[in-house]
């Protein structure tokens, strides 16, 4: 049984996590992350063909930091608006302290003219970790169903 | 001329581009069956990606959904993805393995080599219904294409006309896919993008040096590729395929400072990142190539970016949509790191790449813009007019020029100031 306070905190460390990107406030976005962090977008054609290739993958959290330093600084991408809509979070177990999390998400992305199109909709798999009381992820996997990317893929997932 | 649709090509030399090409289903249906069914080949898939007898996978080419496949004995076979019957298609998997093809609709069963086998209930029932005497199954099969490989790439044709794949590749694309299928590959996966725009307007892309060092400002801001830098835009005979090279690290300050003077946030000398890791290029050649986008005509492109070693296929969808399907590969004798870091070095292209995300944006804010423009025209001046040849800078457009050439040949579009006034009429 999970206490309902962890329940809690993971829950919220979600909800936080979606509406920061919303928000566009990447860069505090960025603490919901240990350093040592895995955040990865697959394709889910190439998890069932058992390929290694990711659509976007940092292996540390520098890299996530780069990722995010890219989009301010060196891309052009698609005007947007992004909007996550978070499925029911599911907590699947334990291990040694850290929590294995699973969610539905869609995104959907707006453009300059108020047209909102859906961007991806996929199975959010996350180990999340408790430092000081307060919940990170260790890993983010996006599994995305929608591996035929509309356009591009700038902002995270 | 009267079914040729009203588009005017004012410029001998290929210098000015109808934006009506981009735009009007006319074209786009006689692309169909010029280009992509003409005497073109079509990059269909890697050998390795059919590494065993009975392995098959569906791909396209331009619009039409085509079946390709390795027989039992390890020949590779490339059909239209249609039943003979009544026109479903045949093959719904992505890939997969299976001794023969039976289509959903009616169980009608093709061999590997697409010859008809079987159909259900042959004489019908007690003598009612069932085929027709003469119907003879050895005359079934289905539309094959003419499938050639080389070096693991396999392309195929649907034209008698075409001349033999290395004569139509040219020695110049010869080398590169040697050199960059110079030992066995392991597939790594796939990604795809949808873009809003002409597939031509992506075949532009890729033979636009120019943009490279422009649009793309992580390649400038970090030296992977600058216009400044040690490169050019290779063409073959007839200019209809195009090689763009560099050598990072061939560049000097002031050159580099001097010409993107006046640009918007492109070169950012002092901006650098946490992890530079997936930058580090791994020397694998002899030579200090480390881009090489190699774009045959009409349907591919392949990419080495440092270590990062794709394919890209064009596939068409109407006027105003395609889909570019990526497939990355490394080595065979890759050990993990390697692995990891060709991994690594995915995150620069792709639709989610560092490096390329642009292009999807590029491609679609065209589109979006000419289309009420039919009658007027892309400029393509940049490297020079005149003749199209190999180019010895990265600052040129000539290969786009080289891409029409071939292009209004095989759509019999006439070419300079006679052939608008004729159109016009």
């Amino acid at each position: 049984m999970i206490k309902a306070a962890v329940r809690d905190a993971i829950n919220d460390l979600l909800a936080d996590y979606c509406h920061f990107i919303d928000d566009d406030r990447l860069e505090e976005w960025l603490d919901f992350f240990t350093e040592d962090c895995v955040y990865k977008i697959l394709s889910r054609e190439n998890e069932e063909s058992g390929l290694p290739l990711e659509l976007l993958s940092c292996r540390n959290k520098n890299m996530l930091r780069d990722r995010i330093l890219s989009l301010r600084e060196a891309n052009i991408y698609n005007i947007h608006f992004d909007k996550h809509l978070l499925g029911a979070v599911r907590i699947l177990g334990e291990e040694g302290g850290d929590y294995r999390v699973q969610a539905n998400y869609s995104v959907y992305q707006s453009n300059q003219e108020g047209v909102s199109e859906l961007f991806s909709v996929g199975t959010y798999r996350d180990l999340i970790t408790f430092a000081d009381g307060k919940p990170l992820f260790k890993e983010k996997i996006a599994v995305a169903d929608t591996f035929g990317i509309p356009r591009l893929l700038s902002t995270p997932i | 001329m009267h079914n040729q649709p009203p588009l005017s090509w004012p410029a001998e030399d290929l210098s000015r581009v109808p934006f009506a090409a981009y735009c009007d289903p006319a074209v786009y249906e006689q692309e169909q069956e010029r280009i992509f069914r003409g005497p073109t080949w079509n990059y269909l898939a890697l050998e390795a990606e059919l590494p065993n007898a009975g392995d098959f996978l569906t791909t396209k080419v331009g619009d039409t959904p085509v079946l390709v496949n390795r027989d039992s004995d390890g020949a590779l076979h490339a059909f239209v993805n249609r039943c003979m019957h009544r026109g479903m298609l045949l093959c719904r998997e992505r890939h997969g393995n299976s001794p023969n093809f039976i289509c959903p609709y009616h169980q009608w069963t093709y061999d590997q080599k697409g010859q008809l086998r079987a159909v259900p209930f042959p004489r019908g029932v007690n003598g009612h219904g069932g085929l027709p005497e003469d119907f003879d199954r050895k005359n079934i099969k289905l539309h094959a294409l003419k499938v050639e490989s080389f070096k693991g790439v396999i392309f195929a044709t649907f034209s008698d006309d075409a001349e033999p794949l290395i004569d139509y590749l040219g020695p110049e694309v010869v080398y590169e896919i040697e050199r960059l299928f110079h030992k066995p590959i392991r597939i790594l996966g796939h990604q795809r993008q949808r873009i809003f725009g002409n597939w031509k307007l992506y075949n532009d892309n890729v033979r636009d040096p120019n943009h490279g060092g422009l649009l793309h400002m992580f390649h400038a801001t970090f030296g992977l590729y600058r216009l400044s830098q040690k490169g050019g835009a290779k063409l073959d005979a007839r200019g209809r395929h195009n090689i763009t090279w560099n050598s990072l690290g061939t560049d000097d300050e002031k050159t580099t400072s001097e010409g993107y003077e006046g640009t918007k946030k492109v070169y950012k000398p002092k901006f650098s990142l946490n992890d530079m890791s997936m930058l580090q290029n791994r020397t694998e050649h002899p030579d200090d190539v480390t881009l090489v986008i190699l774009s045959v005509f009409p349907n591919v492109v392949f990419q080495q970016i440092t270590n990062s070693l794709c394919t890209r296929q064009i596939r068409s969808i109407g006027t105003d949509k395609m889909e570019l399907y990526w497939t990355y590969f490394g080595y065979q004798d890759d050990d993990e790191e390697m692995i990891r870091h060709r991994l690594d070095q995915a995150n620069l292209v792709g639709p989610g790449g560092l490096i390329s995300m642009e292009d999807g944006e590029a491609v679609e804010l065209v589109q979006v813009a000419i289309e009420r423009e039919k009658d007027k025209h892309a400029m393509v001046e940049i490297g020079g007019k005149g003749e199209i040849k190999t180019q010895q800078s990265l600052v040129t457009e000539v290969p786009i020029r080289g891409f029409y050439s071939y292009y209004c040949e095989l759509m019999g579009f006439p070419v300079g100031p006679d052939g608008a006034e004729a159109a016009a009429e």
